[in-house]
């Protein structure tokens, strides 16, 4: 036993170098701890106010933490997604947030008192305004268009922006989810196991339009000084996705996570995300967001499912899914 | 002296294999205690099987049906910058498969090079998109390893056979009939055996060109449970029915092959007599420029969309380009030495002992990555930090997922070796490093080279085990393209891409080299 403790104290040789600093270790997931993610800027932000080094474990953060259990080293855990907190909850390993969530800068009200949310944002269809100028204004334009447009989407099994178009579209078509999924599968030119492929397809010119966020404009505005990429604005409403924040009951630092959970709807945290994670901040003045943000198509209506509808509706709707673009 | 050198390398083997089984199915094993059972599998599942072998053995059948006329041309001629083309040829099937799909698109797709002239021509354009877009893909990543292989085994037979056989006035069916056949009935069923392993746990690159639900895999399946579903005891069972998808697969090619040892010759570069004629000159040029096509044009624009962005590539990059060097020679050393031991002892076993420790070889590439990784994470947990382990659970991942590649090209070798030099080194009393230095290395150098290389080439392309383990400080060159991907940065994932495949590239090329020195082929 006494050889592992030694090898395990090598490997982490690096940690306990600085071990007069207490450590804060959130999971994060992947995109969101790396270079090009909000992560390194908030590290920096939260570093400057604590006496504390945080660091991000990024990774698939749900199926980490359910193999992990009780015995978890997280203290906290940031970017699980509105759709899997039922099974989070149901961990039991959550405790309290203790924020003030009464005003919010998001288009639903927030009332749950054990996840947090940092950032939101709407599903949505991207496309190029260049190519295509008569975007359809509705889900119900979409699939009776005539325009042979072709579409790539995500899959709902491997990723979370397809199982928020899944529940979209139930969410707007109800039990004509099938019908509506057998119209749609006429203008989908493929589906992928992630964003990424998608969205590569879509740049690369083989799809004209791709699922995503109605956000994904902000990032070739600003990041590309290219106004050409724009986001199908639907009557019927857009599927609101939140991003949340959740302080580990166990902790062994119950003191800094919650420095932690206070820092997260403070300006300096919310100011970094609309260039850092390319969405809408939870709380921040509309004022202060990014001067460009105000180019982006706003959808009227808010589509949401309570965790608990969502967990019960996602089964049958990959049935009717399943079904219809099985064919 | 020789039964103890025999005796070392069959335990040496024996330890690889139990490496390889602790991988495999104890990972597997993992899984299942900390799911605390196996679930159950629904029609849909089994459908998901279904499909999933019939696009494998498709996909498999098509790869090598299609490299045996390819490698036979490649066998029979020399021309100007044929190793280059040979080497090249090899990238496909190393590429990161978000890579390979962007360059196939590229050619292939609704908006690719081939609908483009189509179009052009006034024709209908084609649609890649269907299960014949799938084995398009299947086919363009395993041709050349295929090909690879096939051609090893050709050079593999001695060129005195040819010039025995040109003395005694045999055609070009006769050569085929007494040289080439015996050769191929040994050499591809194991190639076969690989590629469609291979497939079964494809799922990417099933599903974006297999459009639609229709072309889910098991793999996928085993995504769904892990991160749909959160049912870890479904994706054990899943991951234990791609093993026993394995294990009968194994069993079916052990039973067909027929082992053949070509014997011993004097290393010459075989002169074709009988395959001088205009016929079969213009059917192996139109094989090796049909291929070279198919394969080089993907490739092509994959170079052209990175091109651009490569010197405006992040520091980082170029950080992630060097870890990855660093975990590729970790795992290709360690991948070789699994091999060479493995392959060492199948060679000194009785044929149904051999047979056993080839094929436990062969179960790394049928073990999901996704259960590898969860198994790996449950079982180091307990005792250390899995994240901060992240480079060297990849390297030993990446060198078990290797693994299969380089016993293919080693068994065979080995085996000749055993026949055409076993009796004379035995009589000699050549044993343990005097033979493994006179003996075993140069005639093995070869596919010693080839193997690594193969190793090098996939270990540096593997994104391997990341889902768990991955660590935002260190990363490796396919983690830092995929994180670039994530974040719109395509440009430069296209550049990163690049430096990928010339670096998987340049790894297989200084392998494979240095096992060529001084042999032409």
């Amino acid at each position: 036993m006494n050889h592992l403790t030694l090898a395990a104290g090598l490997f982490l040789g690096a940690g306990s170098a600085l071990a007069e600093t207490p450590v804060l270790t959130v999971y994060a997931p992947d995109y969101f701890g790396s270079e090009w993610g909000p992560g390194p800027a908030i590290e920096t932000a939260f570093e400057a106010e604590c006496v504390c080094d945080l660091q991000f474990l990024t990774g698939d953060v749900m199926p980490r933490l359910l193999l992990e259990g009780a015995r978890t080293k997280a203290d906290a855990v940031i970017g699980l997604n509105t759709d899997v907190t039922k099974q989070a909850r149901e961990t039991g390993l959550f405790a309290p947030h203790g924020q003030d969530t009464g005003d919010l800068t998001m288009p639903i009200e927030w009332t749950d008192d054990v996840f947090l949310p940092f950032n939101w944002g709407y599903t949505a269809f991207v496309y190029d305004n260049t190519k295509i100028t008569n975007p359809p204004a509705s889900f119900e334009a979409l699939l009776n268009s005539d325009e042979d447009w072709k579409i790539v989407i995500q899959d709902p099994r491997s990723s979370i922006s397809g199982l928020a178009l899944m529940l979209w579209v139930k969410s707007i078509y109800g039990d004509e989810a099938e019908a509506a999924w057998e119209k749609l599968a006429l203008k989908i030119l493929t589906m992928t196991a992630g964003w990424s492929e998608s969205y590569g397809m879509f740049t690369d010119g083989e799809a004209d339009m791709v699922l995503s966020y109605t956000t994904s404009p902000a990032y070739h505005l600003i990041a590309e000084d290219d106004d050409t990429k724009s986001a199908a604005i639907f009557e019927e409403g857009h599927y609101f996705m939140a991003e949340l924040v959740g302080k580990i009951a166990g902790t062994d630092q119950p003191e800094l996570a919650d420095q932690f959970m206070d820092f997260i709807l403070s300006e300096a945290f919310q100011s970094i995300i609309p260039e850092g994670n390319w969405s809408y901040p939870a709380k921040l003045d509309a004022s202060k967001l990014p001067e460009k943000f105000a180019l982006l198509g706003e959808p009227e209506t808010a589509i949401f499912y309570s965790e608990d509808e969502a967990a019960a509706l996602r089964d049958p709707a990959l049935e009717e899914w399943l079904s219809a673009l099985g064919r | 002296m020789a039964l103890r050198a025999g005796t070392v390398s069959v335990w040496a083997g024996a330890v690889s294999a139990a490496l390889v089984l602790a991988l495999t199915l104890g990972t597997l094993g993992a899984v299942v205690w900390r799911a605390e059972g196996f679930g159950g599998l629904g029609p849909r599942d089994w459908g998901y099987v279904r499909f999933t072998v019939w696009q494998a053995l498709a996909s498999a059948a098509i790869s090598v049906a299609l490299a045996i006329p390819v490698a036979r041309a490649l066998a029979r001629r020399q021309f100007w910058g044929r190793s280059a083309l040979i080497t090249v040829l090899g990238a496909p099937f190393i590429l990161p498969t978000i890579v390979a799909i962007l360059g196939l698109l590229a050619v292939f797709g609704r908006t690719g090079i081939v609908s483009e002239v189509l179009n052009w021509a006034g024709l209908e354009p084609v649609s890649i998109y269907g299960i014949h877009g799938i084995l398009l893909a299947h086919v363009f990543f395993n041709l050349p390893f295929a090909t690879r292989l096939v051609l090893q085994g050709w050079l593999s037979i001695p060129s005195e056979r040819f010039r025995l056989a040109a003395s005694l006035g045999f055609s070009a069916s006769d050569v085929s009939r007494v040289l080439e056949r015996p050769m191929l009935r040994d050499v591809v069923p194991g190639v076969f055996l690989v590629i469609f392993l291979i497939c079964t746990t494809s799922f990417a690159v099933a599903l974006a060109l297999g459009g639609g639900p229709r072309a889910t895999t098991v793999e996928l399946a085993i995504y769904q449970a892990f991160r749909f579903d959160f049912d870890l005891s479904k994706a054990a069972l899943l991951g234990l029915v791609q093993v026993m998808i394995c294990v009968v697969a194994g069993a079916l090619v052990f039973k067909v092959r027929l082992p053949s040892t070509s014997g011993v010759g004097l290393d010459r570069v075989a002169r074709r007599w009988e395959a001088q004629g205009l016929g079969l000159r213009i059917q192996d040029s139109v094989c090796i420029a049909l291929a070279a096509l198919f394969l080089l044009g993907p490739l092509s624009m994959i170079v052209i969309e990175g091109i651009g962005g490569l010197f405006s590539l992040p520091i980082s990059v170029l950080e992630a380009a060097w870890n990855s060097v660093w975990v590729t020679v970790v795992s290709t050393v360690l991948c070789m030495a699994l091999a060479l031991s493995m392959a060492l002892a199948v060679s000194r076993l009785s044929a149904g002992a051999g047979a056993l420790v080839e094929g436990i070889g062969f179960l790394t590439i049928a073990t999901s990555p996704l259960v590898m990784g969860t198994g790996l994470f449950v079982m180091i947990f307990p005792f250390a930090d899995p994240t901060a382990l992240s480079l060297p659970v990849t390297a030993v991942v990446n060198a078990a997922m290797a693994l299969p590649f380089a016993l293919r090209a080693l068994v065979p070798a080995v085996r000749d070796l055993q026949a055409g030099y076993g009796k004379l080194s035995a009589s000699l009393g050549l044993s343990g490093f005097a033979w493994l230095r006179w003996v075993a290395v140069p005639r093995l150098r070869r596919p010693l080279g080839f193997g690594a290389g193969l190793a090098a080439a996939l270990s540096m392309g593997d994104l391997g085990v990341i889902a768990l383990f991955s660590n935002p400080e260190v990363e490796t060159l396919p983690l830092a393209l995929f994180r670039l991907m994530g974040a719109y940065r395509l440009d430069q994932a296209a550049s990163a891409a690049l430096v990928l495949v010339a670096l998987s590239l340049m790894a297989f090329w200084v392998c494979d080299r240095g096992g060529r020195v001084n042999v032409d082929g």
